[in-house]
């Protein structure tokens, strides 16, 4: 035994390099299986852990003003565990040393007691109490964009008036893990943030005093989500409630619940590339070596030893391979795994986010690892071992050739004797030609996909704000206000164009389906806020009805033309039918459209408007922000340049890093997949090479036709590298469309143009390693064995 | 193309010498039958090494096609090799392949190396086939320097000049009769067409077959058309009938002989067979790295006659 040990260790010298690409491959799918299913892990362990410690509520609601001794009553409905309400009002603050204004959300939290729902963990500081005034508690986003510590003080403009405040803290909400402003997509960390205040002094600002708009409240374990909602609209209505809403209409929860349906989307695809490339890989190499051991395993069989000690040798000799692949992809696999759980959390805010990796993921990828390994060998394995010695012995039956189908196809005259070598030689063994080409191809495809989900990101966003959103600034009114307010902004200093909106929230039902949502009148011949289709070009809005997302239009399963019950969540609270004027495939979120002035009559209004849009002289935007944020009224304004930029540069790094393990990943693959076969072929075919250079064929000419072959398969890759590239893309499209996101599927020239090149480079590297030692064969040992 | 029998024959005509004492000419000899009829009368008369050494500069002449046409024993001097020394370090062991081997090959001559097993006669005949180089001393063939290792050099030798056969035929086994020979012909200034190669072997009916359809005879005198094919200076065959029984072998022999004859392919046969060294003009015994004696047959035998 002791010498098969010996052995196996030689056999595997021997092919170290073919060995390495095998276990890079299988390392990249391990690696990405590992860091894929611990991240999301992670993410949903910091969630629960979260959200259970800090008493997250699991239902919320608004309303306009209700008194305060109307929370014995809240408190007593049936199911809920506990509840708290709070006044929560939108202000622009002013930040040192930002010239725009930031919008805060500002929350009031018991004068002199922590809340108990939604509890606050305090990074810094304190909690601020009644007994001072003007103590604040800040988000921890907010703080550390502008290095906010306790002592350091801001502005709020409350009613116009600039109201100073003194940070006491820094906290974390469970409301705020993922904090942006009210009907964005996107965190500004620069410009929102959550402040929270003694219920005191906010009621005092806001004339809100023995009163609160807003309630959270958890359940109990035993509790229907649905009849406590139903429970509390009934309570809330008289008071401009009425719109009870679950975990999942809260925004951060919905988009965290978001983000862990994506990352479970994306776990599957890669590593099962990878595993189908890593099997192909130990099945060639292995078979090859098998091939050029017959006699070696029929003298072993001689000498005694039993056809179960060979099979355990070679299935050990894949074994090591796949263990120490599955070794170092749980490394780099931890490692990633680690990177992207910081990446979330800068997105995502929890008080411990601690990266862990569960054993069982480990034990789940090397199971996958082996099977996928141990699937590809076993009957290359057993066929080698169920050879009678006797006739191992004998030299195994050449191969048989014949005239390839070029050939047959009358073209044969044309072709060179190298070149009918060529074909023949592809169609000898067409199962191994096709897998090498779907190796490349595979290689390509990834690079394909990984540039895809650039491309889509890219897309997506110039879709959103450059094409659709055109606005420079979007300024939100603390309430509807008559045309007047509009008016005023008109003569703000580098206004150039303004736009009225109206937003408000709604329910629209079709059928027994339903989705809430905030519907949109807007101008019906808009310059800055646009509706538009997926090929950019403007929507128009109809004078009546209301133009829906595609998406909206399939989660409530109706068309263009049908009539949906649309329930108006605020005011009045109107109900009305609505016809579906129109479909659009739009990319963020669920939206709903509608003709400005159509709305303003379905809500029996007049001029109202929730807010403008605004083009600006980027000249004189310092006058203009300092304006805007003195201005009554306004409750937040949001700035595009600036929310791309802080887009941007939380991005950029990360593209780059994405962009580089992809390529590392592509070239791998690439690389591993070429090196073995052009390796393999060169040993199966060295004799012919050493032939051909004795009969005076030069190196170069030689070389070519070994890599001729290959030449043809990665060509052969090419179109099939882009065909399934784009349907990984498309399947990654899909998987990864939400309500809140939807990919279209561009994968632009250059991409597949970029994939091509990466690829078609990676095979030259591999094919010149190969190339030097075709120039190294030594011509006389190869010709003085036997075959 | 012109038919090499015929040419072969007009050549010594056309010199107006009879063709060497006892040497029959060959005319009216039908390659195409197998097994090579007509090369009976070679060994009626012998020819005295004296004689051939004197007759040595006269002889040789051009053919149309280009192909020095020189008698056994008498063409000008093709190879030179003096002092040639093979060293292998094998770690701390050196191995000495060749120690100090003069020779010399003249056009036209058909040479026969003996010797025991790693006397080095392989690698004497790979230095000069331009397959490796000499690691001491010198070899010359013509006005080419093969002493130098540059592999551009000798490929372009190789290519230009040498006829290889091995002990494993060593033929593309993708690649049918005619195609394997074609491979060669493609490469070459004035070649044969593959037929009439293969035809010259007795192969003239096999040409489509691919070598796994062939005997391992068959498959060797593919491998002799393919080396011919392309009219080279020399003809370099290690253990050309190491694999083949004696029938077999025989027949391989004969086809080595007649290009010899024929073409007038200086020739060079390594083997373990001393019958075999009866068909040479020369016997060059190689044992332990140096040329241990050397001979000429008075009379080369045919190789039909050969037993063993
Ligand atoms: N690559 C090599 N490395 C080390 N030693 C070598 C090498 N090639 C040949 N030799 C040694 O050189 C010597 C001569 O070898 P060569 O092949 O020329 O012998 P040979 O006369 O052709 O023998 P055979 O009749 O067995 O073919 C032998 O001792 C052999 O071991
Ligand atoms: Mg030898």
């Amino acid at each position: 035994m002791r010498a098969l040990r010996r052995k196996l260790w030689n056999d595997l010298a021997a092919i170290r390099w073919q060995g390495l690409a095998i276990v890079m491959v299988l390392a990249s799918g391990m690696a990405t299986f590992v860091m894929s299913l611990t991240a999301l892990d992670s993410l949903t362990r910091a969630r629960s852990d979260y959200f259970r410690a800090a008493n997250f509520a699991s239902v919320f609601a608004t309303l306009k003003r209700a008194p305060r001794a109307l929370e014995p009553r809240l408190r007593a409905i049936p199911g809920v565990a506990d509840l708290e309400t709070r006044i929560v009002v939108p202000a622009v603050l002013d930040v040192r040393g930002l010239a725009e204004p930031a919008t805060a959300l500002l929350i009031s939290v018991p004068d002199f007691s922590p809340p108990r729902v939604n509890r606050l963990h305090l990074r810094l500081g304190r909690l601020p109490t009644a007994e001072r005034r003007g103590e604040v508690l800040v988000s921890e986003a907010f703080a550390s964009a502008h290095r906010l510590r306790p002592g350091d003080g801001l502005r709020a403009v409350i009613n116009g008036r600039y109201q100073p405040l003194t940070i006491v803290g820094v906290a974390l909400s469970p409301e705020f893990v993922y904090s942006v402003r009210g009907g964005e997509m996107i965190p500004d960390d620069r410009r929102f943030g959550v402040l929270w205040m003694p219920y005191r002094d906010l009621a005092a600002a806001f004339q809100m005093d023995g009163a609160f708009n807003d309630v959270a409240a958890t359940l109990r374990p035993s509790a229907s989500e649905r009849d406590t909602l139903q429970q509390l609209d009934a309570l809330l209505l008289p008071y401009g409630g009425g719109a009870a809403y679950g975990r999942e209409h809260q925004a951060s929860s919905r988009f965290l619940d978001n983000e862990l349906i994506q990352l479970r989307g994306m776990a599957l695809l890669p590593p099962a590339i990878f595993l189908s490339v890593t099997g192909f890989l130990l099945h060639i190499v292995l078979s090859r070596l098998v091939a050029t051991q017959r006699e070696q395993i029929a003298t072993l069989r001689a000498f005694g030893y039993s056809r179960g000690a060979i099979l355990r040798h070679y299935l050990a000799f894949a074994a090591i391979l796949i263990a120490a692949g599955a070794a170092l992809g749980t490394a780099g696999g931890a490692w990633l795994g680690r990177e992207l759980t910081e990446l979330y959390a800068r997105f995502f805010r929890f008080p411990t986010f601690t990266y862990r990796v569960d054993p069982l993921v480990v034990v789940l990828g090397a199971g996958l690892s082996s099977a996928a390994g141990f699937a590809a060998i076993w009957r290359v394995a057993r066929r080698a071992t169920a050879e009678p010695p006797a006739a191992a012995m004998q030299p195994a039956p050449p191969d048989r050739f014949r005239p390839s189908v070029v050939e047959r196809m009358g073209w044969g005259r044309w072709l060179s004797p190298a070149a009918r070598m060529l074909f023949r030689h592809l169609e000898l063994q067409p199962w191994r030609a096709a897998m090498t080409s779907c190796g490349a191809a595979l290689s390509l495809a990834i690079l394909v996909l990984g540039s895809f989900s650039e491309d889509m990101i890219d897309f997506v966003m110039r879709f959103q704000f450059e094409h659709a959103h055109r606005q420079d600034v979007t300024v939100t009114f603390t309430e509807p206000s008559p045309g007047r307010a509009v008016h005023d902004l008109r003569h703000l200093p580098g206004v150039l164009a303004v736009e009225p909106f109206r937003a408000v929230p709604v329910k629209l039902r079709f059928g027994h389906r339903s989705r809430r949502l905030g519907l949109m009148g807007v101008s019906r011949q808009p310059r800055l806020f646009r509706v538009i289709d997926e090929r950019m070009r403007p929507v128009e809005i109809p004078p009546a009805g209301v133009v829906l997302s595609a998406a909206l239009a399939d989660g409530l399963g109706c068309r263009a033309g049908d009539q949906l019950t649309l329930e108006v969540l605020d005011g009045a609270r109107p109900i009305r039918v609505v016809s579906v004027a129109g479909v659009v495939r739009d990319f963020l979120d669920l939206n709903a459209y509608m003709d400005l002035d159509a709305l303003r009559r379905l809500l029996r209004e007049q001029e109202t408007a929730s807010g403008a849009f605004l083009r600006v002289d980027e000249r004189r935007t310092d006058r203009l922000y300092s304006r805007l944020k003195a201005l009554p009224r306004v409750a937040s304004v949001g700035i595009r340049r600036a929310m791309l930029e802080s887009y941007r540069r939380t991005l950029a790094e990360n593209v780059l890093r994405m962009r580089a393990y992809n390529l590392f990943f592509a070239c791998v693959v690439a690389i591993g997949v070429v090196y073995n076969a052009a390796r393999v072929m060169l040993s199966e075919r060295s004799r012919e090479l050493a032939t051909l250079r004795v009969l005076g064929f030069t190196r170069g000419e030689t070389a070519l036709m070994l890599l001729g072959e290959l030449a043809v398969l990665i060509a052969a890759a090419i179109p099939l590298g882009c065909l399934l590239g784009y349907g990984f893309a498309a399947l990654l499209a899909w998987s990864l469309a939400t309500e809140v996101h939807r990919f279209p599927l561009v994968v632009r020239a250059d991409t597949f143009a970029m994939a091509t090149a990466v690829t078609v480079g990676a095979a030259i590297f591999a094919g010149s390693v190969v190339r030097r030692l075709l120039d190294r064969l030594d011509l006389i040992a190869v010709l003085k064995a036997r075959d | 193309m012109r038919n090499v029998r015929v040419t072969a024959a007009e050549a010594s005509r056309a010199d107006g010498v009879s063709p060497m004492d006892g040497v029959s000419p060959v005319d009216g000899v039908s390659p195409a039958v197998a097994g090579f009829p007509a090369v009976g009368a070679s060994s009626a008369a012998g020819v005295s090494p004296a004689d051939a050494s004197q007759s040595g500069t006269l002889q040789s002449g051009t053919l149309q096609s280009g192909t020095r046409v020189a008698w056994a024993g008498g063409g000008e001097l093709m190879f030179e090799a003096r002092g040639l020394v093979k060293r292998y370090q094998l770690g701390e062991v050196e191995v000495l392949a060749l120690r100090g081997v003069d020779f010399l090959l003249r056009s036209g001559e058909f040479v026969v190396l003996l010797g025991p097993s790693g006397s080095g006669k392989s690698t004497l005949l790979n230095i000069l086939g331009g397959l490796d180089t000499p690691s001491e001393g010198f070899v010359r063939f013509r006005d080419h320097d093969l002493s130098q290792g540059d592999d551009d050099l000798l490929t372009h030798y190789r290519r230009d000049h040498v006829g290889f056969v091995f002990q494993f035929y060593n033929l593309i086994p993708s690649l049918t009769a005619r195609e394997n020979v074609q491979l060669v012909t493609d490469l070459a200034a004035a070649p044969m067409r593959p037929e009439e190669a293969l035809e010259l072997v007795g192969l003239g009916a096999r040409l489509d077959h691919y070598p796994s359809q062939l005997s391992g005879g068959e498959q060797q005198r593919v491998a002799i058309a393919r080396a011919i094919a392309k009219r080279p200076d020399v003809l370099l065959c290690d253990e050309p009938t190491g694999a083949l029984d004696v029938r077999t072998g025989i027949v391989v022999l004969e086809a080595i002989e007649r290009i010899n004859r024929e073409l007038g392919t200086t020739t060079a046969v390594i083997t373990h067979n001393a019958a075999i060294a009866a068909m040479a003009d020369r016997v060059v015994q190689l044992s332990d790295g140096r040329v241990a004696s050397e001979s000429r047959n008075a009379v080369k035998a045919a190789a039909r006659d050969i037993q063993w």
